[in-house]
């Protein structure tokens, strides 16, 4: 295991930010820590990176102490903040050969490889002018390469797309995942299930400082059920009358039921409606989001929690 | 040690590369010194020398001490941005992160010096000093910025916005007229008297100015041991504090 958690815990004053936290990553994987804000995803990452000081429990990475060996473990991962951590006046190329300086490689060997990873990241034709001239997704390709200097053996990537546009944030997954056919392994927060889809063969979902859920995405996504068809209708009485029908759940005049997303299936429900004579205004169909899974989740956590207590 | 000499180099771009840093570190001590020279040094009498001789060296303590200071600005902005997360995460020590941002200071305070020097001596400054006292002089004022740009790289750590780590160098630039910097502390009312004579500031200004004015010595070993006091205290502190941020 390249990452091993047990008991981790860290408070800030009054708010635990990680409540007991048990992890384990195997070396070469690609996990997603999901969760909404203030779930404990970056103070997470901080504390593995040696970053944060936890109050309680162990974390090992490599096999390092984080608290006791920090040394060690900073000298076989890499980190990429939430901020792309760049020198604004600094150029694409003084960055990376900074990096690379810093990492101890000698002046020519620290030049050929900024040349490489520029070359990688496709910013060879900026790779002379200051990082302040760079766009967010230009930024975010130089960030990541600064922390590929090293051959980390494990990369940990804070929200590596929040606020990219969705050309950028195309171009950075395929960075990432050219990575993880690397070897690398990657240990990534995000706020957004098609991210963790697309990269992570694991994602973890954290709620208040614990794990509530841990698998694959098709799991995560058949945890919260198909398809949802939202009827409206010109009342709440209508809506009521029309879930003595077809079932769902209703909210003021609109009525939610669980669909395989089918037409077969939409034809059904309208069909009975019709019979019954409730007048649906309009119909809409939702795929599950990651809200549905976080309200899902968090709302069985929050179950399970009363009953301990009852 | 190489990871020193980087943060060093880095620092130094950046602040070559910094446009108003580098007109503040030199305008404004020219400026300041033309003010005191022209519009208020007719209306002070120092008696015996004349005032451009006696003012230029408190000038020159006050920049120094005030661009000292911009040092914490620079650590506070590296905190904020996330870019000393990243140096924190690297197998390198604070202390060269620090040390980037310390010798930067350094060197435009020592632009910034030259710069007012050579302003002064068109003014009408004419320093007495033999090669050795210059050496001497210039000394001290290096020691002293060293231990006020430590300082300030503490306040750097601490600050948690570059606005709040500007207000050090208000502190800064004020202090120094609670000294001899300006007129001679005879002139002040005994309170103030006795705050401004048992200052740090003022051996430091009395000890470059009887340099520069080939007068002789008398408060040397008392700014010596203050300036040597803070840096060692300083560089404890803002070391220290940095190892402590890995505990917010």
């Amino acid at each position: 295991m390249i990452v091993e958690t047990e008991g981790l815990t860290k408070r800030y004053g009054s708010t635990t930010v990680l409540n007991g936290l048990d992890l384990t990553v195997a070396e070469g994987a690609v996990l997603a820590l999901l969760g909404p804000n203030g779930a404990g995803k970056t103070t997470t990452i901080r504390v593995l990176s040696t970053l944060t000081r936890p109050d309680g429990g162990t974390a090992r990475v490599c096999g390092f102490d984080v608290v006791r060996e920090g040394a060690d473990v900073r000298g076989v991962i890499s980190l990429t903040g939430q901020y792309a951590a760049v020198d604004e006046e600094q150029t694409g190329r003084e960055n990376l050969v900074m990096i690379a300086r810093l990492r101890r490689f000698a002046r020519p060997a620290a030049r050929a490889r900024a040349v490489e990873l520029l070359e990688r990241f496709g910013l060879t034709d900026a790779a002379d002018r200051r990082v302040r001239t760079y766009s967010g997704g230009m930024r975010r390709r130089l960030d990541l390469a600064m922390s590929l200097v090293a051959r980390p053996r494990l990369l940990f990537l804070d929200e590596p797309t929040t606020g990219l546009d969705p050309v950028s944030r195309t171009t950075m997954w395929d960075a990432i995942g050219d990575l993880v056919r690397d070897g690398v392994t990657i240990f990534l927060t995000t706020q957004y299930l098609e991210e963790a889809d697309r990269l992570a063969d694991r994602i973890v979902v954290l709620h208040n400082g614990g794990v509530v859920a841990d698998g694959t995405a098709d799991a995560l996504k058949n945890s919260v059920g198909g398809t949802r068809l939202d009827l409206v209708f010109s009342s709440a009485e209508d809506a009521l009358r029309a879930r003595d029908v077809v079932g769902g759940a209703v909210d003021g005049p609109t009525l939610s039921v669980p669909s395989d997303g089918s037409a077969v299936h939409l034809h059904r429900v309208l069909d009975d409606l019709l019979a019954a004579r409730a007048g649906v205004l309009r119909v809409s169909a939702h795929r599950p989001t990651l809200d549905d899974v976080f309200t899902s989740l968090v709302l069985a956590d929050a179950t399970a929690m009363a009953g301990v207590t009852a | 040690m190489t990871a020193s000499v980087t943060m060093i180099g880095r620092s130094i771009r950046l602040s070559r590369r910094n446009f108003d840093l580098v007109i503040m570190a030199i305008v404004l001590p020219v400026l300041m010194m033309a003010l005191f020279v022209y519009v208020f040094g007719g209306a002070i009498s120092t008696s015996v020398q004349s005032y451009v001789d006696y003012v230029v060296p408190g000038i020159l303590v006050l920049c120094t001490g005030y661009g000292a200071t911009s040092t914490a600005m620079s650590v506070t902005d590296d905190v904020q941005k996330g870019v000393v997360d990243r140096f924190r995460s690297m197998p390198i020590s604070g202390f060269s992160v620090l040390t980037g941002h310390v010798v930067a200071s350094v060197a435009r305070n020592a632009l910034a010096t030259s710069a007012v020097v050579l302003v002064a001596v068109l003014m009408g400054f004419r320093p007495a000093a033999t090669v050795g006292e210059w050496v001497l002089a210039m000394g001290l004022l290096l020691l002293y910025v060293l231990a006020l740009s430590w300082l300030a790289a503490a306040f750097g750590v601490i600050a948690r916005t570059v606005e709040s780590a500007s207000l050090l160098g208000f502190f800064m630039l004020f202090i120094p007229y609670l000294s001899s910097a300006f007129v001679p502390v005879a002139t002040m009312p005994p309170w103030l008297r006795a705050v401004s004579e048992h200052q740090p500031i003022t051996p430091v200004i009395e000890t470059v100015r009887a340099l520069l004015n080939g007068q002789p010595v008398t408060s040397g070993w008392l700014a010596l041991a203050w300036s040597g006091g803070l840096l060692v205290v300083a560089f404890g502190w803002a070391t220290w504090l940095f190892g402590r941020i890995s505990r917010r």
